[in-house]
């Protein structure tokens, strides 16, 4: 096996990690229990493939909870604040379409993310399920499920172009990624009769460079709760 | 949303070693494609099963705790019902 590629398995890496964050803050929040659970369930399986990748890269620890934010690779995407029920649902549907079809070709390969990446795959197969049956209620559901769920459809969107930039060490097909990703997305967004924002998702008035650590507003915020208790209690265990 | 206007589920799983579902527990979900959904991030999340089956409370038919008496007591000082006056013959071990 060949050794991964430190930038990709950071970058990807720090997407499950973000991400895993942003689910788990619906503890405690969630519209019901078994969706609470479920989010929780989605978050802990993206926490699990962060631990990998990150151990790739060095001291998981130490990466996630001593970095600073320039140092993270994430896609702007993961970092947004959680929003409403149906912007998570939106950024799940982005997000899980993007990582399913990006691990199912990542899988083909020989090197430690690819041996992640076939067994993830099978987890993200179940968030993207997730996701698309929640857009499909949503979409289809009342006037407001179906209008909350657009807004966040189209506030999201700005976000998704970053996700086709290709990632340094990794030998994928962007174009046709992106074309497979569209191809779903528009599937799902005209069966759940919501319409596919028309948006920039690249280009000035779109986001970008979070996968060379430039990130949002909201992201630090995010890291100083995410890292104030190891950074105040450096080393403590359970 | 609320749960209010959820429907009940029962859920039941097979696990992994058994031949049959057994009772796990109860959630309330929309629709039943959703249900199974949650039963299986509510119930199998520490791999207990291999094989959910959701079904509709509202579709169960149960006997009432009140005709307990007249159900069940009957049956239990009529110990030939049992198949407990055969001899084990010598060498059966598995019985």
């Amino acid at each position: 096996m060949n050794p991964a590629p430190a930038s990709a398995a950071l970058a990807l890496g720090d997407d499950a990690l973000l991400l895993s964050h942003r689910l788990g803050e619906w503890a405690g929040h969630a519209p019901v229990l078994e969706e609470e659970l479920a989010l929780a369930n989605i978050a802990l399986d993206l926490l699990g493939q962060a631990r990998v990748l990150l151990s790739l890269v060095g001291d998981e620890d130490e990466l996630a909870y001593l970095r600073e934010e320039r140092a993270f690779r994430n896609l702007q995407l993961v970092e947004q604040p959680r929003g409403d029920f149906a912007h998570t649902i939106a950024r799940q549907l982005y997000f899980s379409s993007y990582q399913r079809l990006l691990y199912e070709e990542l899988a083909q390969g020989d090197t430690a993310i690819a041996e992640l990446a076939s067994k993830a795959v099978k987890e993200v197969d179940y968030h993207r399920d997730h996701a698309e049956h929640w857009t499909l209620r949503l979409g289809d559901g009342t006037a407001e499920s179906h209008q909350r769920m657009q807004q966040a459809l189209d506030a999201l969107w700005r976000y998704t172009g970053e996700a086709f930039e290709p990632i340094e060490g990794l030998t994928v097909n962007w174009a046709t990624l992106r074309a497979r990703w569209t191809d779903r997305i528009t599937t799902v967004l005209r069966q759940a009769t919501l319409t596919v924002p028309s948006g920039p998702q690249s280009g000035s008035w779109a986001a970008g460079g979070g996968r060379q650590g430039v990130q949002t507003e909201p992201f630090g915020r995010m890291l100083a709760e995410m890292q104030h208790l190891h950074r105040s209690h450096p080393g403590a265990t359970w | 949303m609320s749960t209010a206007d959820w429907p009940l589920w029962e859920v039941f799983v097979r696990s992994r070693r058994g031949l049959s579902h057994t009772h796990a527990g109860s959630l309330h979900a929309p629709d039943a494609t959703m249900a199974l959904r949650n039963a299986r991030d509510l119930y199998t999340r520490r791999s207990e099963g291999i094989s959910v089956w959701v079904v509709p409370s509202a579709e169960i038919t149960a006997s009432s705790p009140d005709e307990k008496d007249s159900y069940f007591e009957p049956a239990a000082d009529k110990p030939y019902r049992h198949p407990t006056f055969y001899e084990i013959p010598e060498g059966v071990r598995h019985l």
